[in-house]
């Protein structure tokens, strides 16, 4: 192979994929980020490994248990017990698995729609679109929690209806960026040559100007990420997303929010799971975005 | 400038016009759909009368939304059904509390984003820039929720130097006038005045911290990099080699010019500070307007959702339109349309 190379004087350009890698690579802090968000995925994959005991699993003999390291701990459970007794490590293991899901599932329905709809008003007619732009330009107007509370007033709390309001109220963002970028692309000289050539808009869009719009589409999909575990977390603290035995990081907090002056544990240890996760996402998403940007100049 | 007041009008109502909508086919979805809102005031569960309501009558989409939106004009945003009080007064006094607690937290973020993002502007690239940096990062992460929860640990549990709830001490008793504690303890005439002001602002500071964290982090990180753009300028450095004191460069020169991409950040942090709210106000028994609703929320109290949801709406949309102004007029490029 080197023979070859230094006999043709080639080099080899890498693929694109390959230089957002290497440029995300070369900075720490996210590839940290990276490892840490891995290390949360395993978790919440493994949870059924992990955790010692189930986490709804109440042990009466050991109510506010310390964590173990304190010297009125139990070895038995490592990051203590809560209120009624429950092992606060398998809680949040199986809450790493909660919020990960939702959050996953999330995303996939708000970037699904919305890059369906930032498609579809970029390619129709200029009345549609206008008509869309300010629809979503009110959505993003109002403050995101108090829209995820209302429309979970009407359609009633849970899980599953949580899931829809913090996605009706992620959508805006990705047809807005979606067609923020089409809009960028299609005056390009290449989608005039595709055009030229007599290509249908369906081969249009996913051949010539996809490939291109997808930086912006995967740095908002990691911030969309983000913002869905803290609006999940957000109304399951206020009593509005997950319901009290699931062991959802904002329910959890809200449980153990009135111990907090004689069992701070229950308080500070979901908090801090759902800070490292929020911040790892976030570092990536910068990280990610710093990548694409150097390979833009 | 009649051009831009004529836009900005026509933006606000338009704005209004897609709100009423929204609320409107909201309402539609409440159990007893619009009739809730709609309503004659003498039919109000209440008086006891069962009169039938105007929209079982007329079931035109076009009639029964222009009685809606004649009587949302009017200010007649329905009655509460577990209080029975009107939800358009219910509102206003609410409301400044939350107004109150969201101006102290903007005034925590501008006071100490906009000095932070010029520091770390000045010394870009180096160790103190560098720990403003990541410090905002880290901080923009947090969930407010937790953060709060843990501030009350510190400050109020373990060194005992804040109160943690409630918006005055329960020895004093202040006359409602403005809604605004901190007015109404200065123009109160009671003996106590002073040291009722001193006791709310005592209870204002840890909720308009916790609120403020989110912001802060956005126009620190906004101040920095609209400040290393101009600082980077030839006028800039024109304006330094003429003699002029660094500080004058910076805050006069350069802080004006920066000023436009820190009020748009401005601009949208209301929405932020209204979701915050929300929580803040849970979590240190504050007695505004997200509490309010969502109190409503809790006991299906769906007169008072719908009458929030609207009047906050307003309020943030209203707010968005001055700004947008406000900074066109700071603008100079829009100046002379």
């Amino acid at each position: 192979m080197t023979s070859q190379s230094q006999f043709y004087h080639q080099t080899r350009i890498p693929s694109t994929y390959a230089r957002w890698w290497g440029h995300f690579y070369d900075n720490k802090f996210s590839l940290m980020a990276l490892i840490v968000f891995i290390f949360i995925c395993l978790v919440a994959v493994f949870a059924d490994f992990l955790a010692p005991y189930d986490p709804t699993h109440t042990f009466i003999d050991a109510i506010h248990k310390p964590p173990s390291w304190y010297d009125l701990g139990d070895t038995r459970f490592l990051l203590g017990t809560d209120y009624i007794g429950r092992d606060i490590f398998s809680r949040l293991v199986f809450g790493a698995r909660l919020s990960l899901s939702l959050a996953g599932a999330v995303v996939l329905l708000s970037a699904s729609s919305g890059i369906f709809l930032g498609v579809l008003s970029s390619f129709a007619n200029p009345w549609l679109d206008a008509l869309m732009m300010r629809v979503m330009d009110f959505i993003l107007a109002l403050p995101s929690l108090l829209l995820a509370v209302v429309i979970v007033a009407v359609i009633g709390r849970g899980l599953p209806n949580a899931i829809y309001a913090v996605a009706i109220v992620l959508v805006p963002h990705f047809v807005l960026i979606t067609r923020s970028a089409i809009k960028h692309e299609i005056p390009k000289e290449y989608v005039t040559a595709m055009r030229l050539d007599g290509a249908s808009k369906t081969r249009l869009f996913y051949h010539s100007i996809l490939p291109n719009i997808l930086p912006p589409i995967i740095i908002q999909l990691t911030l969309a990420f983000s913002t869905a575990i803290l609006e999940i977390a957000s109304l399951g603290f206020l009593g509005l997303g997950a319901q009290a035995p699931h062991p959802e990081w904002g329910t959890i907090l809200s449980e153990s929010h009135n111990d907090i002056m004689f069992a701070s544990w229950t308080v500070t240890l979901p908090g801090l799971a759902i800070f490292f996760t929020l911040l790892s996402i976030n570092l990536i998403g910068d990280g990610l975005r710093d990548a694409m940007d150097l390979e833009q100049k | 400038m009649l051009y831009l007041v004529f836009r900005q009008l026509i933006h606000l109502v338009l704005s209004f016009f897609v709100l009423t909508i929204f609320t409107f086919s909201l309402a539609q979805l409440f159990p007893q759909g619009i009739s809730f809102i709609i309503e004659a005031e003498s039919n109000n569960i209440f008086s006891g009368e069962t009169s039938q309501n105007l929209v079982n009558q007329t079931s035109n989409f076009f009639v029964s939304y222009y009685q809606y939106i004649s009587q949302v004009l009017s200010g007649y945003f329905g009655l509460s059904t577990v209080r029975g009080t009107s939800v358009f007064d219910e509102f206003f006094i609410y409301f400044p509390a939350t107004l109150e607690l969201s101006f102290a937290a903007l005034f925590f973020a501008t006071g100490l984003g906009l000095p932070l993002g010029i520091f770390a502007a000045k010394h870009k690239h180096k160790w103190q820039d560098k720990v403003i940096v990541s410090t905002s990062l880290a901080g923009s992460s947090i969930p407010i929720f937790w953060w709060a929860m843990l501030l009350v640990l510190l400050f109020s549990l373990f060194l005992g130097i804040t109160p943690v709830a409630s918006r005055i001490g329960f020895e004093y008793d202040i006359l409602p006038i403005t809604g605004f504690m901190l007015i109404d303890t200065l123009i109160s005439n009671q003996d106590y005045a002073t040291e009722a002001f001193i006791s709310a602002l005592h209870h204002l500071i840890l909720p308009a911290i916790v609120l403020g964290t989110i912001p802060l982090t956005a126009i620190t990180r906004t101040t920095r990099s609209a400040m290393i753009g101009v600082l980077s300028e030839d006028y800039i450095r024109s304006a330094k080699t003429r003699g002029i004191s660094a500080v004058v460069v910076v805050w006069k020169y350069a802080l004006r010019n920066a000023m436009i991409p820190i009020m748009t950040t401005l601009s949208l942090q209301i929405s932020v500070l209204i979701a915050g709210s929300l929580l803040t106000e849970t979590i240190f028994s504050w007695p505004g307007a997200g509490k309010w609703l969502l109190e409503a929320v809790n006991r299906r109290d769906f007169p008072v959702i719908h009458g929030g949801i609207l009047a906050i709406a307003s309020f943030v949309i209203l707010s968005h339109i001055l700004l947008d102004f406000l900074s066109m007029l700071v603008d100079p490029k829009w100046r002379h349309r």
